[in-house]
């Protein structure tokens, strides 16, 4: 394959927030017809990257070209009349129009300034089919899972260019290229099951065949291996190497990302459970809440590590938030130490020594605009309540052992968390419930969007915290990581929990895949 | 991993059953409210068809009494279909009725001249709060509210009395009536008729109207799509103002003077009927159409207290009250399905 000219070329590009140097000096190519993957640890300057590109954010230096000619974007609509379409990692369509409209939507073809419905219906139709998807595009968007609305966002992004505007009069020459040549794809599979991970993919080889230029990030390694052709990586905001994913493996890879060996990470594949649990902690009996879980028993001892498995939408949030007092229990009791708990609010709850990290930690947990010293802080004084503040230097250690202990960064207490990257947002996250030193720490999908190196800092965290006697319940959507760390496994399908495994040698993923496919206690 | 992958399929799939399906379908509620609207007026018709509740005149009053609120009520659909809302609307409206009656009564100007004006400047307040409520980013609450005051105060400044309009093209355009074979509209209510065709075809077949759904569904991402989003609030609060000072206009031919507390508090009715109608507060679901049906309830409930003749007028507030919490209450659940 002789080497074509890039389609596009970022060159020295610099991007500064305060206090924050997410960009400095990184070039980036992209070829048409390929898939370039761009990887990177969080906060490595991935999504900087992607938004300077796409107008959101201005370019504070260095410069990008496209097909040659210069360019600079102050908005996202110029960068896609320039032909850079961008798919983000949330759906950003609105949910409440059409399939149809959210594809035309700004574009849509109308005669007398009087929307063809029927044309535009017809045109949407054709294009879902000539990329071979089976979409009613007269329906509403909303009625769609997710997965679909990812699609629906992707066919949006490449149906741009595929018609000339319709002659407004705006003086825009024929052909003058608003056709799709760029096509960002910000983790789009993050929120995906398999089935639809193939069929994201299938719909990006046909682009790719097209000849659109394919930038796609994704924290799945296989992923990228399974689909990129050509990947960047980046480490801390500069550029670690461009390379043929042919020509690198994925241990190679890593070892850029995180920029030291692997042997760190191997650590805790051998990790050993420790087996002194202390006397149960928690114990609920006939817990349950009509339409959301069915009645449960559940015990969780000291220092154990209970792992919630099961599908999207079996039940497990649901169970945690009862826990939690987040949402009232129709039915059954809770005791913790031996004493019953009324948990009619998360109050009670965290009074009792509970905590809760959300799975939704940009609209459940962290306050964006807050820094990352009022977010760890949070918990803390709402336990201790308004009336006892807590004295400026004892909060301004607190928060900075935490930092330190979680590497949070940037380890600045004053930056803004909504600034953070998505693996340093759910560290902080942690420290706030770490700092009240709770007895049953609840981790809904704590790695959930996270690179890998976060994920392993964090699962190595709750072990050191069970072994400190710490009980954890740990929900997450990777068995592999439920196996790994917990000491009893929780299985749950249908908004049911349909059994309960002792963590040992005997127990395998695909052990837990069976006990979920048939729903039967051993 | 295939057991994994399939399950959620089907779940979803469950899901969308078809009762889900019709709950969450936003034309529900414009049904639920033209529903709740003919059982009123068949439980009217029961009740006093020896009073003469059966005549056709006597809905059709409906229009010629509610032309003012009706046109009011289409401005408040679009910012609320935007996401947004307008306080500010029942001050436009007295301002336009003082402003009006001072211009034709005091200052001796033609009706085709001062119509122009009113409109003009009742858009032009719109686009003010629009230009504000965009370029500052700024809550819509805060800024109408500003809006409410100053044209509420500026009533004052051209005159602490009210004053009444003898000139003879109001009298006859209000007096005016156009015989529609069982009975008569008032020249008001075809144009409220009139405003309500228009503003449909706008929210329905102009990419306008599309943005404005589009905005109200999801500004962050109305944003994203490249969808010229300043533009559209700005002239969502210009349509609003504009509707206002034609609801002005309306409300001074039907009451035929023009008064500093005229219409203090429509606001408040106009986004009532919105909500009866069916539109989500949130934005970006419902229909003018709805607000019709909105509007007809609200007045229907003054014509069924009119007609009982016992009862205080404060009963309407009473009404509309109970309404607007059940109609909240069916549009919760609505979207609580919906989420889940």
């Amino acid at each position: 394959m002789a080497e074509p000219r890039p389609v596009l070329q970022m060159t020295g590009v610099v991007k500064e927030f305060p206090g924050v140097r997410a960009l400095s000096g990184v070039d980036f190519r992209l070829f048409p017809g390929e898939i370039h993957a761009l990887i990177g640890e969080n906060g490595a300057g991935k999504s900087t990257l992607i938004k300077v590109l796409t107008g959101v954010h201005s370019l504070d230096g260095g410069t990008i070209t496209l097909d040659g000619e210069s360019v600079e974007f102050t908005s996202p609509l110029q960068a896609q009349q320039a032909g850079i379409s961008t798919v983000y990692q949330e759906v950003n369509l609105c949910p409440n129009l059409s399939v149809a409209e959210n594809i035309f939507i700004g574009r849509e073809p109308t005669r007398g300034g009087r929307i063809q419905w029927k044309r535009m219906r017809k045109e949407a139709a054709e294009l879902v089919d000539r990329l071979g998807l089976d979409i009613d595009v007269a329906a509403p968007l909303s009625s769609y899972p997710l997965a679909v609305q990812q699609l629906v966002a992707i066919v949006r992004s490449v149906g741009t260019g595929d018609r000339e505007t319709p002659g407004s009069g705006a003086g825009q020459a024929p052909g003058s290229g608003t056709a799709t040549k760029v096509l960002v794809l910000d983790e789009p599979t993050s929120s995906l099951d398999r089935d639809e991970v193939l069929e994201l993919f299938r719909l990006m080889r046909q682009l790719r065949d097209d000849g659109v230029a394919i930038l796609f990030v994704s924290h799945f390694l296989d992923q990228i291996y399974e689909i990129c052709d050509r990947m960047t990586v980046l480490r801390n905001g500069t550029l670690v190497g461009e390379h043929l994913v042919r020509d690198l493996d994925q241990v190679g890879l890593i070892e850029l990302m995180i920029g030291k060996a692997l042997d760190q990470l191997e650590e805790l594949h051998e990790h050993q459970l420790h087996s002194d649990v202390g006397e149960t902690l928690v114990k609920a009996e006939g817990l349950g809440r009509s339409g959301k879980i069915s009645p449960f028993d559940l015990e969780i001892k000291k220092g154990e590590v209970l792992g919630l498995a099961g599908l999207l939408g079996s039940g497990r949030t649901e169970l945690a938030r009862l826990l939690f007092g987040a949402d009232h229990p129709d039915t059954g009791k809770v005791t913790i130490g031996g004493k019953q708990v009324s948990m009619s609010a998360p109050n009670d709850a965290i009074g009792a020594g509970v905590a809760f990290c959300s799975e939704n930690r940009r609209t459940e947990g962290l306050v964006p605009d807050l820094t990352v010293r009022e977010n760890i802080i949070l918990a803390l004084q709402a336990a201790r309540g308004w009336t006892r503040p807590i004295p400026a230097s004892q909060r301004d250690e607190l928060v900075a052992k935490y930092i330190k202990a979680l590497d949070i960064r940037p380890a600045n207490p004053e930056a803004r968390v909504g600034q953070l990257s998505g693996g340093n947002q759910q560290k902080v996250l942690l420290a706030r419930w770490l700092i009240t030193s709770p007895q049953l720490l609840i981790l809904d999908e704590p790695t959930r969007g996270i690179d890998i190196g976060a994920k392993t800092e964090i699962q190595r965290l709750v072990v050191s915290l069970s072994e400190d006697g710490m009980s954890v319940l740990y929900i997450a959507a990777e068995l592999e990581e439920v196996l790994r760390l917990s000491h009893t496994i929780g299985v749950l399908r249908d908004r049911k929990l349909v059994a309960r495994l002792a963590n040992g040698p005997e127990i395998t993923t695909s052990r837990i895949l069976e006990t979920i496919a048939s729903g039967e206690h051993q | 991993m295939t057991a994994t992958a399939q399950k959620p399929k089907a779940a979803a799939n469950g899901t969308a059953s078809r009762t889900t399906r019709l709950l969450a379908d936003p034309r529900l509620p414009v049904l639920v409210t033209a529903a709740l609207f003919l059982a009123m007026y068949g439980g009217g018709l029961s009740r006093y068809t020896n009073y003469g509740f059966g005549e056709p005149q006597v809905f059709l009053n409906l229009f010629i009494d509610n032309g003012y609120l009706l046109v009011a009520a289409i401005g408040a659909t679009f910012v609320i279909l935007s996401g947004g809302i307008d306080l500010s609307v029942g001050s436009v409206i007295g301002f336009t009725t003082m402003f009006t009656a001072w211009l034709v009564e005091r200052q001796g100007l033609p009706l085709v001249l001062v119509v122009p004006i009113a409109l003009g400047v009742g858009a032009f307040g719109g686009f003010l709060m629009g230009y504000v409520i965009h370029n500052f980013e700024i809550q819509p609450f805060i800024v109408t509210l500003a809006g409410l005051f100053l044209f509420r105060g500026l009533c004052l400044v051209i005159s602490k009395e009210s004053i009444s309009v003898s000139d003879p093209s109001v009298d006859t355009l209000a007096q005016t009536r156009v015989p529609l074979g069982l009975g008569e509209l008032s020249i008001g209510a075809l144009v409220a008729l009139a405003v309500l065709a228009v503003a449909y075809y706008v929210l329905h077949h102009t990419r306008f109207g599309r943005r404005v759904y589009a905005i109200g569904g999801n500004e962050q991402s109305a944003l994203l799509m490249g969808l010229p989003m300043g533009g559209t609030k700005i002239a969502v609060y210009t349509v609003s103002g504009f509707c206002s000072a034609l609801a002005g206009l309306l409300f001074m031919l039907y009451i035929q003077s023009g008064d500093p507390l005229h219409a203090v508090g429509m606001e408040l009715d106009a986004i009532a009927a919105v909500v009866i109608g069916g539109t989500l507060l949130t934005g970006g679901s419902g229909y003018v159409v709805g607000t019709l049906f909105g509007v007809l309830v609200l007045g229907l409930i003054k014509s069924l207290i009119t007609f009982e003749g016992t009862l205080s007028s404060w009963w309407t507030k009473i009404a509309t009250g109970v309404l607007l919490c059940a109609f909240i209450l069916i549009q919760r659940t609505m979207t609580g399905r919906k989420k889940t």
